[in-house]
């Protein structure tokens, strides 16, 4: 076995595009249920309407990627609404539940006959991302890289860009949640009554908070669009969203760079273990292998550390409210 | 605690082993499309192509060179029989000169080598397909523009789906009057809505009795199937009824074994209630990919479920297979509720359902009725999963694709109670059959995924709920 090659490929996963992108896509879960309590299972929906959102605007429409990249943040905010005003009254569980229909229901939709003349169905939307790859200042076929961290010219430049959002964000996240708006979001995942009690509105500072997390996971399917250029419905399905709790839960919720951290560690084992089982068995289904790995590993996380690397024992709880 | 988790834990590694040192066959004959590669992709295809893509043996043949392949099969899904079709006519052509032309075999393949590497465009004779399909879409006939790399072959689907919108439910009626259609539509809306009933008691009667979304739940369902398809097959050949029953007795075991081993041990040590709820969703991810890695990621046949001549009561036609499904349905599900309202144990099931603290109080043991209650739920999603491959398919997740349906039931009728679900689910069955009248078969989960969104947005208390606080 190549353990020196599965480990330089780890590494260099555990930095790469998609680790960035799942990292962003987390943060907006975390503002969600980090901060804010909500059960959101349905990140992938604001990961999918942000990255048809793009692919639309620019596929579709032909309009420039900025022109893209309003439309899916939009598309975020507008299904942030549409999916909160109706369901954030819920309890914890329904809401989940609710949400995680709401996911399957758009993708189903998005991979119609309907929505075929603007998604292009099972068919995939592509290529969108000619404009993004022009930007790219680095030599797209060349190779660079510091000792295990290789990356093609085309993957650094994406992976650059996310991670710079990913840096932004947190930013962005630590100023909120220390201001007295932060506050009141905690003060809604600790005791929602309580909150209530003082006069704020919960039922608004929740839409805010689905809005801001939703974006986050528009901006995510944005650069997941510009990663993969064609872009096909049937990869936003419920199991992403697991990995992103996931990744959240291990990382620590509640916490800036819980979900960072979560991310690196989840694709460095990700991607190891795939490498790891192709190795030891090529003839089983690998994928299937280590999926089932991540189920387990969610399994054990939940029971013997439910706050995850950073988070605080004491301060996260988990009930039902 | 920890000892019984760690049994658990153990004892799920040592299956994962097992799978991969048995799974090799099994995934190894199994068709694999890689999963980038088609120029029209069916969904099933792309599902995974993200995260399979790099597990996937590249489809290339060294000996035959250039080449486009596919295969044809029936539509999949509820109603379809996923059959391969033979004897259909395909074409390749290059800028208008036609290159080959090859029938499809028994098993639905063909091939044909194209010599060059180049841009190829493929066309089914559509005269050639069986009366009772038609191609997804109208025009689709032709797939231009297929690039063909140096060496490489490559896959062309052609999509079906069943001809007329009511899917095979009316073409295997024979349907020939508008009543007749719709006749066949509800027969056929009821079927799906007992089968989901039945494998959402005991969901709802978890949730009733411990708080518990199980999450996993699904899961029971597509283990029920798959053992009651494999005891049924080569090379155990079991007696159809036998492999039915190991399968129900399997499961019934391992839905207790998961009380017993982590469910209750988690509630002794007051874990909370959406911590539990997150552990569902990761037992369900490994038990899924278990069932993956040992039965591969094809649908398969049960060899009972062939297509039969209907039996005619007026305008009403039904195949014998359908009419058993319903009937076995109605009496088990009369059975429950019998249990339920006349047995001591039902009778404790309802109350700790109702007040737990009050019937813990009155001298019930709670945990000996959660356990029967798992039990009881474990053997009843078995029961729908045999039925539902029966009518449909065998495959790995059709659990989690039922599971969704599951809920909108329970929700629908109210979480908790066990009639509740039964009629919840009858409803969500018959909206998902019935919106193919007007809408596209693909759809047809989509819409009942949105009535429980709006039974959860009007009345998530349900139909037989009592009202408390959902929101």
């Amino acid at each position: 076995m190549d353990w020196a090659g599965i480990f330089s490929s780890a590494l260099s996963d555990m930095l790469g595009p998609f680790a960035a992108i799942y990292a962003l896509a987390t943060l907006g879960l975390n503002v969600h249920f980090g901060y804010t309590g909500l059960l959101n299972f349905g990140q992938v929906a604001f990961m999918m309407v942000g990255a048809f959102g793009i692919g639309v605007g620019v596929v579709t429409f032909g309009l420039s990627i900025w022109w893209g990249l309003a439309i899916a943040i939009v598309a975020s905010v507008a299904l942030a609404l549409l999916l909160g005003i109706p369901t954030l009254r819920l309890r914890g569980d329904y809401l989940a539940i609710a949400t995680i229909a709401a996911g399957e229901t758009l993708r189903l939709f998005f991979n119609s006959s309907y929505f075929e003349p603007l998604t292009n169905g099972p068919f995939g939307l592509g290529p969108s991302a000619g404009e993004f790859e022009k930007m790219n200042p680095f030599d797209a076929g060349k190779k660079y890289g510091i000792g295990p961290f290789q990356y093609q010219g085309r993957d650094l430049w994406t992976l650059s860009v996310t991670w710079g959002l990913v840096l932004l964000s947190c930013l962005l996240i630590f100023l909120l949640m220390r201001s007295p708006w932060g506050r009141v979001m905690r003060s809604i995942r600790e005791d929602e009554l309580a909150a209530r009690s003082l006069g704020k509105n919960v039922y608004s500072f929740k839409i805010q908070s689905l809005v801001l997390g939703g974006v986050l996971g528009g901006l995510a399917g944005v650069m997941w669009t510009m990663d993969v250029s064609t872009q096909y419905p049937a990869s936003f399905d419920p199991k992403v969203t697991f990995y992103l709790w996931v990744i959240m839960i291990l990382g620590g919720a509640g916490r800036i760079f819980g979900p960072v951290l979560g991310s690196i560690i989840f694709w460095f084992v990700f991607s190891w273990l795939g490498s790891f089982l192709t190795n030891l068995a090529p003839a089983i289904n690998t994928g299937a292998a280590r999926i089932a790995v991540v189920g387990l590993a969610l399994m054990l996380l939940m029971v013997f550390r439910p706050a995850g690397i950073l988070g605080n024992k004491e301060e996260m709880r988990l009930e039902v409210r | 605690m920890r000892a019984r988790l760690a049994a658990i834990v153990l004892s799920l590694l040592l299956a994962a082993f097992a799978a991969l040192t048995t799974a090799g066959a099994v995934s190894a004959s199994t068709p694999i499309h890689p999963g980038s590669a088609p120029a029209v992709v069916s969904p099933a295809v792309t599902q995974s192509a993200l995260f399979n893509a790099s597990a996937l043996p590249a489809a290339t043949s060294a000996d035959s060179g250039e080449s486009i392949t596919g295969t044809v099969k029936g539509p999949v899904g509820e109603g379809g029989d996923n059959a391969a079709i033979a004897g259909v006519v395909i074409t390749v052509k290059k800028d208008g000169a036609e290159v080959g032309t090859a029938t499809t075999d028994a098993q639905g393949q063909w091939t044909i080598a194209v010599r060059e590497a180049g841009t190829y465009e493929v066309s089914i004779d559509t005269s050639t397909l069986p009366k009772t399909v038609k191609l997804q879409k109208a025009n689709g006939g032709t797939i231009p523009g297929i690039i063909v790399q140096p060496g490489a072959t490559r896959f062309a689907i052609f999509p079906l789906e069943a001809a007329g919108a009511a899917g095979a439910a009316a073409a295997d009626a024979g349907q020939s009057t508008q009543l007749q259609y719709y006749l066949a539509i509800l027969v056929a809306g009821l079927r799906f809505g007992l089968i989901i009933a039945m494998t959402a008691i005991g969901l709802s009667l978890v949730f009733g009795t411990t708080g518990l979304i199980n999450f996993a739940h699904g899961e029971f369902v597509a283990i029920g199937a798959v053992l009651a398809y494999v005891f049924g097959t080569a090379p155990f050949k079991l007696p159809f009824i036998v492999a039915i029953l190991i399968a129900i007795a399997g499961v019934a075991l391992l839905s207790g074994l998961v009380e017993w081993g982590l469910w209750r041990p988690l509630r002794r040590r007051g874990t909370g209630l959406i911590q539990m709820f997150i552990i569902s969703i990761g037992l369900s991810l490994l038990l899924r990919h278990t069932i993956l890695l040992f039965f591969g990621s094809s649908r398969q046949q049960m060899a009972q479920s062939t297509i039969q001549t209907p039996l005619n009561f007026g305008p009403l036609s039904i195949a014998p297979r359908d009419l058993i499904i319903i009937i076995l349905s109605i009496v088990i599900l009369v059975g429950v509720a019998l249990m339920l309202q006349r047995t001591r144990m039902g009778k404790a099931m309802r109350a700790v359902a109702d007040n737990k603290d009050l019937a813990e109080a009155s001298g019930i043991d709670v945990q000996k009725v959660i356990l029967h209650v798992w039990i009881l739920g474990g053997g009843l999603a078995a029961v729908g999963g045999v039925f539902y491959g029966l009518t449909a398919a065998v495959y790995w997740d059709m659990g989690f694709n039922l599971l969704l349906l599951m809920f909108a039931g329970i929700i629908l009728g109210g979480l908790g109670s066990a009639y509740g679900a039964i009629l919840g689910s009858l409803v969500v069955g018959i909206v998902a059959q019935g919106s193919t009248i007007w809408f596209p078969a693909e759809l047809q989960y989509a819409w009942a995924l949105l009535v429980l969104i709006v039974v959860l947005l009007v009345r998530p208390q349900g139909i037989l709920g009592r009202l408390q606080r959902a929101g």
